[in-house]
């Protein structure tokens, strides 16, 4: 490629967020300002027209998420952004989402809670919500990205996760990350893969709304206002999309959901290993964590000692596997977090005691250090 | 079913849910004639509702449904419409679902001005839930949560529709029928938010407790205490009192919210970077 040509930009990762939902297709943003997401708001409310898009502020958070589910049952490629206090606030139709199977993307950039907590304060305290804040057994797809550059593809591959599987992603950045200015070389069109969601194949009189057609599980979803008149309901429902109280099709409703995101694991699981072939302690971290953690790597190494890390990408549903793997061969892991233990605990329960796990938790609105880390490794080798 | 509205529902869907004698399903009689009337496509028409009694009527009506979260429906509508404007939109709730849950998404959805045409189901009560009070039983009603009698004031909706920035409001009932016809279909000619207030009646959790008869009693009240705007406008205030006044109540256009933004789209589209 000539030099000339690369389109390299010093870019905030919030509006690499946003400048990836554009390359990804995203045509509709529905959101209320909140630190520290603001940005994305900002930079879509002036890009999505250009494209063609609608930006619209909500009256609150609720309404925000509700939209981008009404928007995206139009065909319209969807999302939302906020922060701690919006993402608690948008959890119910989160769900509804999950479980009508619309396709949407939730970017949640991380502050420092409990309630209004710390607005400007980084922190990795939402993890457990990601996976659980909404009520009832459901599945669900959160990714978190460690650099401006990730921030742009890893949105793009959020769209096409959920547009594949019918389900909301979450963009799990974190203040550190939302923030951070870096140089991010902007992909050309065609450069990165871009899914569309399937459609229905047969005529509307011929629609079963939520019969799969594959083995993925993951029906093909029609558009509102091109023929197929169906009804779409936060209830419980059989293929037909109608309500049902009987326990089997509830219990069948449940379960496809559930199975449609295993059988895709390989799809959606995202991992980055570095130096982890020869290494006794492996660090396992994500977003702005994972930077901390590979400086940490490289001054280990430099003194000879045997450090890998295992970067999450996708962080819900766990990369249980990868871990296991990596678990047989190292004497040690530690995981620093910026929470008071969250996804510690989901290593250790992978990992079921074969090897000793370390937490380095801490929830004060800075980030750990690598200095830190490498003291924790001096103790534990 | 009448044959000539029979295209409009999803007829292996029923019978209804609803309770013997509640007025729900002439309300959504009118709602379809209205749709009739006004001779919209089906394929293009999407029926959003909420949570409770009324808003199950998404599930029997031959459109695009989408039966939403409990007072969210203004919200997923509002969704629908700006991405696809060439959709008809209509949001089908209930006064617990508008007016109370939902109550911060109708405030700012009739000041937006969308095009969205919405009926509220009034029936003074939760009736999904079993009959607890909402914003709009009256004062001194009784409910399964007001066993005293309610010491809360309810709100006029068309009012505070009005107040808010509602281009079209109106009020009808269930008992005259062709008169909530009417002004369903001159709600769908606004290009705007539009509100109807239709009054339904629960003889089973609001009548009973309140000691107000049977459905036809209920029905009956309704012909006996609404009176037209028309008939209201030439009475002295002293003959006015007590009683509720139908048709409609407030037309004012105003520059509709997806117009306004497809000429940003139209002016700004193609510009890339500044």
């Amino acid at each position: 490629m000539n030099v000339t040509s690369i389109n390299a930009r010093l870019m905030q990762g919030n509006q690499a967020c946003a400048e990836g939902a554009i390359y990804a297709g995203a045509r509709f943003y529905a959101g209320y300002p909140i630190t520290p997401s603001t940005e994305i708001a900002e930079v879509l409310a002036e890009r999505l027209p250009q494209v063609g898009g609608k930006f619209i502020q909500m009256e609150d958070e609720i309404a925000s998420m509700a939209a981008i589910v009404g928007a995206s049952l139009t065909g319209a490629k969807s999302m939302t952004a906020t922060s701690g206090p919006g993402f608690s606030l948008k959890q119910e139709n989160l769900g509804y989402a999950v479980l009508s199977e619309v396709p949407c993307v939730v970017v949640n950039v991380q502050r420092l809670g409990p309630s209004t907590g710390g607005p400007t304060a980084p922190s990795q305290g939402d993890i457990m919500q990601a996976r659980w804040g909404t009520h009832g057994d459901h599945p669900i797809i959160a990714v978190s990205p460690s650099s401006v550059q990730e921030c742009f593809e890893l949105t793009v591959k959020a769209f096409n996760l959920s547009e594949r599987f019918r389900i909301p992603v979450l963009m799990m950045l974190d203040e550190v990350i939302g923030h951070m200015r870096e140089r991010i070389v902007i992909p050309a069109p065609g450069e990165l893969d871009i899914f569309e969601r399937k459609t229905p194949e047969v005529a509307p009189s011929q629609y079963v709304p939520y019969e799969p057609q594959d083995d993925s599980l993951v029906p093909p979803m029609a558009n509102f206002g091109e023929g197929y008149r169906y009804h779409v309901t936060g209830l419980l429902h059989d293929d037909t999309g109608f309500p049902s109280n009987s326990p089997a099709v509830m219990g069948a409703h449940q379960d496809r959901l559930h199975e449609k995101i295993r059988r895709g694991l390989n799809e959606i699981i995202m991992v980055e290993e570095a130096e982890t072939e020869d290494a006794d302690v492996l660090l396992v971290a994500f977003g702005c964590m994972a930077r901390s953690a590979a400086r940490a790597v490289k001054e280990a190494r430099a003194k000879g000692q045997k450090v890998g890390m295992l970067r999450l990408i996708t962080i819900w549903p766990f990369p249980e596997e990868a871990l296991r793997q990596l678990a047989e061969k190292v004497k040690a892991i530690i995981v620093p977090e910026m929470n008071l233990g969250q996804v510690v605990d989901v290593v250790k329960s992978a990992v079921e005691g074969k090897v000793p796990v370390y937490g380095i938790c801490q929830a004060d609105g800075e980030i750990i250090p690598p200095e830190r880390i490498l003291e924790k490794i001096e103790e534990v080798l | 079913m009448f044959a000539e509205i029979e295209q409009y529902f999803r007829t292996e869907r029923l019978p209804h849910i609803w309770c013997p004698g509640c007025t729900n399903g002439i309300i959504v009689k009118s709602i379809v004639e209205a749709i009739q009337k006004a001779g919209l496509d089906q394929d293009k028409t999407v029926i959003v509702s909420g949570i409770g009694c009324s808003s199950r009527a998404t599930g029997y009506l031959n459109f695009n449904t989408l039966h939403t979260t409990h007072g969210r429906a203004l919200a997923f509508a509002t969704g629908v419409k700006l991405a696809n404007p060439e959709l008809n939109v209509f949001v089908i709730t209930g006064d617990g679902d508008c007016t109370s849950i939902g109550g911060n998404h109708f405030i700012h959805s009739a000041r937006r001005n969308m095009d969205l045409n919405v009926i509220l189901f009034n029936n003074n009560i939760y009736g999904m839930t079993g009959g607890q009070y909402s914003p709009m039983s009256p004062s001194g009603a009784k409910a399964t949560t007001a066993p005293y009698g309610n010491i809360e004031r309810p709100f006029d909706i068309c009012n505070l529709a009005i107040a808010s920035g509602a281009t079209y409001v109106a009020r009808g009932n269930s008992f005259n029928t062709r008169q909530l016809t009417d002004i369903i279909y001159n709600g769908i000619a606004n290009k705007g938010f539009s509100f109807v207030e239709a009054i339904a009646s629960c003889p089973v959790y609001y009548g009973r407790k309140n000691k107000l008869g049977n459905a036809a009693d209920m029905l009956k009240w309704q012909r006996d205490n609404c009176i037209t705007k028309e008939a209201a406008d030439r009475l002295p205030p002293e003959k006015k009192q007590g009683k509720i006044v139908t048709g409609i109540l407030h037309h004012e256009p105003a520059p509709e919210y997806t117009t306004e933004y497809q000429k940003i789209i139209d002016k700004f589209q193609g510009g890339e970077e500044s």
